[in-house]
């Protein structure tokens, strides 16, 4: 950790033993229950259940779009009608019944918008609170008018334990959080404008930035693309919308909350982030979902634009609900992220936690079409009980010079299925690249699975390419080291699975790497014993 | 195009190339045997080019009712294990040669053509003709493996009873520009019996070959095969086994020319402590070379290993193709499994595919795969070239150091001497394309 290594011992929380104490916290505190599967009873707008045009209209309308918006939902239907859903992964799961959901759902009070946070549903409040969201940002995502325009440090003092002793600046995280259906609010929207940057939701970019939205959006991820990212295109309800100016490095991390809260409500939240020559964004995305019996759908579709000498990173903590031990409920997680290095010398960077979701299925990509471009995918992938995750990445090397490395993580527990499934290609034209693969699966239990399936594709001899991958268990003497010390099972496993996963958590921004070890350990309760 | 229709359209292709073909004349077994194939094809449906597993191959060639024609080549080299102390069956077109064979008896193998065994209403190989061919479509369908079963018009079928002194010898001579052979053959290999085949040839101008090994507790079966040089011949190969407890099966195979070839393995390890190695080696020069090696190991035992090995080295245009797989089932613990693909591209033009799979339901297992592609190391290159040596002569040394570790795999030195000295001919014919 070398934004730590700088940092007098006092302030920071001690690498080691520090986050295994607050590891262990988490666990006992938790006691085996999903911490986020609470549920807000916030009166809801429902849209009519089922799919047609007129819920594409519908959706279109209350969002106030413009008519090639609608147009362009409607041509992505009518694609997504004619479309299979893949069944090419290694995940079951039943039928999914498209005319069964709701693809429309939004909190009653934002029918107006609130004056004060005394005039925001309560209940709505306490979500936020919930969710961990400081007090005063709960103001603006409530969508008190006014708020957010003065950002006081003292709000994210609560952060800066990550931050290096030589900042003169708390870190500042601007939030814009999905709830159901709609972005209900994103902070220091003001403070962002002045540095150039748009942060807002995608509704209001469709209104306020057509000409960026038109350029952009299904650039990357063609309405066609697969089932799941035309049915996206269809029926996206909000999502987030990030323009970062040539040259411009982004003043704070952006980041995203989406949380489903109505029941059979599917999700379907439409991410675009474009940055522009020379520029830089820290984008971090975190979801929740409440417990329910049934399963929920989750389709979204993210799109990433780098120009020439950009760079994004993009963070995920995905947290869904993961269904209970005997596997009922939980989020049927069908997600299209692509990332397309446009310009030379781009660079785009994944990193994941998957902890949460009954079934993932999700391929987060690369297009390296500039010369020099490079892409990096750092994942962890943590399946227990009886989740099924299948999900890796793209590399796809048209432009000189470009380099892709892709680190990845999983880990499976109980009657859980894990599986890396992932592409290498090297076009002809892609000369002098490289490629580095390392897929490590570990093992808890006799009763779960984890398998790699990588495609590789090399049309030129001056690349190179290189794959690795690995399978075992929890080492036993590990196990023993740390059990004599006086760690019980689960804590040891924990520990070693944070260890094992180290390089990706490594990768990820400081809040998210405390967020992903607690949940590390979190997510493998109970798999041992 | 929808998944429905590409059903429907193998549905119809596989109808369409059945009827034209009757099941050979063999006994009540066999016919049974044939048929239980028959209806494995039809209900698979012969490969169609959006199957995933023909992902990076075309197999219309290989299912076309006509073979497309393939000239004889003489290549001026001494036919391969001609030195060797060896039982020569000699097959011509796919069709057995008594004349240039040898006298099939030898002591600790009991040898017959498949068309007698078939003809007789009670034989051993009734309980292993189809069945671990049968078995391997668990996970994957092989339908040009049950085409095979249900067509084979020849082969042999060997029980190994005890350690033969030399290894059986399989030539396949290719005359006919026009020739379609399928053969079959089995090797049932007794408890502690061993057995060494050697196979080589182009065979025909398409060859469709199946081999069945059931190899029984403590029992060793070593195949070294080097496929004929024929530019223009296709081949399609099966290679089916299954593992009793402490028993070895190896395997290596040149590949050198073709226009096309797809070697398929499949290896089921169901007794404990079975050792399974399967190597290669494919040398590809030129656009009209396509080679697929695919490898599916099954653990289902513990304390098992299995070793898979392939080396690609492809130049003008030439395209390589590795699918891989290990897969360990439930229980089967203390498995041991590696797996490496390595591609040596000496040019801008060829292509190297690969997809080296794991699957895995046992936890207390040690399994890996690598697989690189690249260019000649230019380090190395420079650091013999420093020391005077030629370029060409350089990168020559270099290939085949790279292809070594493949035949490394080979436990019979002379055997892999023999495939080295090959190799090498194979470098110095680089610049002279003519010449093959």
């Amino acid at each position: 950790m070398t934004a730590l290594d700088n940092v007098p011992k006092a302030q920071t929380p001690e690498v080691k033993e520090g986050v295994d104490e607050e590891t262990v916290e988490a666990v006992r505190a938790l006691s085996g229950k999903y911490k986020y599967g609470w549920e807000t009873d916030v009166e809801m707008d429902y849209a009519p259940k089922g799919l047609s045009e007129d819920i594409v209209r519908l959706i279109s309308a209350k969002n106030d779009e413009p008519e090639w918006m609608t147009e362009w939902r409607l041509q992505a239907y009518a694609r997504w009608l004619k479309m299979e859903e893949p069944d090419w992964a290694m995940v079951e799961y039943p039928q999914i019944d498209f005319q069964d959901q709701y693809y429309y759902a939004r909190p009653k009070s934002f029918e107006t918008k609130p004056k004060s946070l005394d005039e925001v549903d309560p209940k709505l409040l306490e979500t936020y609170n919930k969710l961990g969201i400081p007090l005063k940002e709960q103001e603006v995502l409530a969508g008190v008018e006014g708020a957010g325009e003065v950002a006081t440090p003292e709000d994210n003092s609560t952060r800066a334990a990550g931050e290096a002793p030589d900042a003169t600046e708390p870190r500042k995280v601007a939030v814009d959080a999905v709830f159901d259906s709609v972005s209900v609010g994103t902070t220091f929207q003001k403070e962002l404008e002045k540095a150039g940057v748009i942060f807002c939701s995608i509704s209001e970019a469709i209104r306020e930035h057509p000409e960026l939205v038109k350029k952009y959006l299904g650039s990357v991820v063609p309405q066609g693309d697969n089932f799941f990212a035309g049915l996206n295109s269809a029926v996206f309800s909000d999502g987030s919308f990030v323009y970062v100016p040539p040259g411009v490095r982004c003043p704070m991390e952006l980041s995203t909350y989406f949380r489903i809260n109505a029941e059979n409500t599917g999700q379907f939240e439409r991410t675009l982030i474009i940055a522009d020559k020379g520029s830089y964004v820290s984008y971090l995305e975190g979801c929740t979902a409440p417990q329910r019996d049934t399963a929920q759908l989750h389709a979204a579709v993210v799109e990433i634009i780098a120009e020439e000498d950009a760079e994004v990173k993009y963070s995920t903590v995905q947290n869904w609900y993961p269904g209970d031990e005997n596997g009922k409920g939980g989020i049927y997680n069908f997600v299209t992220k692509r990332a397309d290095c446009r310009g030379d010398r781009a660079k785009v960077m994944w990193t994941q936690v998957e902890t949460g979701s009954s079934v993932t299925w999700k391929y987060p990509s690369c297009i390296l079409r500039g010369d020099d471009s490079q892409g990096e995918f750092y994942s962890i992938a943590i399946t227990n009980n009886w989740q099924q995750a299948d999900t890796g990445t793209k590399m796809i090397h048209l432009g000189k010079r470009t380099k892709s490395r892709i680190v990845s993580k999983g880990i499976s527990a109980g009657h859980a299925q894990n599986t890396y499934r992932g592409l290498v290609s090297m076009h002809p034209k892609a000369k002098d690249s490289r490629n580095f693969t390392q897929c490590d699966s570990l093992l808890i239990g006799d009763k779960c699975g984890a398998h790699t399936v990588p495609y590789i594709e090399v049309k030129n001899n001056s690349s190179r390419v290189e794959h690795e991958a690995t399978t075992s268990k929890v080492d036993e003497d590990q196990m023993f080291y740390c059990q004599q010390r006086g760690m019980d099972e689960e804590e040891a496993v924990a520990l070693i699975v944070n260890g094992f996963a180290k390089e990706v958590l490594q990768a990820l921004p400081m809040e998210f790497a405390m967020e992903a070890q607690q949940l590390v350990a979190i997510s493998l309760e109970g798999s041992v014993g | 195009m929808a998944k429905a229709a590409i059903k429907q359209q193998k549905a119809e292709a596989t109808e369409a190339r059945l009827a034209g073909l009757t099941l050979p004349e063999s006994g009540a077994w066999a016919r049974e045997a044939r048929e239980a194939a028959l209806e494995r094809v039809r209900s698979m449906g012969l490969p169609h080019r959006r199957d995933e597993y023909w992902k990076f191959t075309d197999p219309t060639s290989l299912t076309a009712e006509e073979p497309p024609q393939a000239s004889v080549f003489e290549t001026g080299e001494p036919p391969l294990f001609d030195g060797v102390d060896r039982l020569k069956v000699v097959f011509v077109d796919g069709v057995f040669d008594p004349e240039a064979s040898d006298d099939l008896s030898l002591e600790g193998i009991e040898i017959e053509r498949l068309s007698e065994a078939m003809a007789k209403d009670i034989h051993w190989v009734r309980d292993l003709y189809g069945k671990i061919e049968g078995a391997s479509h668990e996970k994957v369908d092989r339908p040009l493996a049950a085409f095979n079963t249900a067509f084979a018009t020849d082969g042999v079928v060997i029980r190994v009873t005890g350690k033969p002194s030399k290894p059986v010898s399989l030539v396949y001579l290719h005359k006919s520009e026009r020739s379609d052979a399928i053969l079959h053959h089995c090797v049932k290999v007794e408890e502690g019996a061993e057995l060494t085949i050697l196979e080589n040839g182009p065979a025909a101008a398409r060859f469709s070959k199946g081999l069945e090994v059931d190899v029984a507790d403590t029992g060793a079966f070593h195949l070294v095969r080097a496929q004929g040089r024929d530019h223009e011949r296709r081949a399609v190969t099966g290679t089916f086994a299954r593992l009793g407890r402490e028993s070895t099966f190896k395997t290596f195979t040149l590949t050198v020319n073709g226009v096309m070839t797809r070697n398929e393995a499949y290896v089921e390890l169901t007794g404990d402590e079975a050792v399974c190695h399967i190597a290669g080696a494919c040398l590809g020069d030129g656009r009209d070379f396509h080679h697929d090696a695919t490898v599916f190991v099954t653990h289902d035992a513990v304390n098992c290993e299995s070793r898979q090995v392939f080396k690609n080295v492809l130049r003008n245009g030439a395209t390589g193709v590795f699918q891989g797989k290990i897969l360990v089932k439930q229980g089967a613990q203390k498995t041991d499994g590696y797996q490496i693909s390595q591609s040596l591209l000496l040019d801008d033009d060829s292509t190297f595919q690969a997809k080296p799979e794991l699957e895995i339901y046992a936890d207390d297992v040690a399994c890996s795969h690598g697989s690189t592609s690249g260019a000649i190391d230019a380090d190395a290159l420079y650091y013999l070239r420093a020391r005077g040596m030629a370029k060409a002569e350089a990168e020559n040394l270099l290939t085949l150091a790279f292809v070594a570790e493949a035949l490394e795999e080979i436990e019979n030195e002379a055997y892999a001497e023999e495939l080295r000295e090959r190799l090498a001919g194979w470098l110095e014919r680089r610049r002279d394309r003519a010449a093959g």
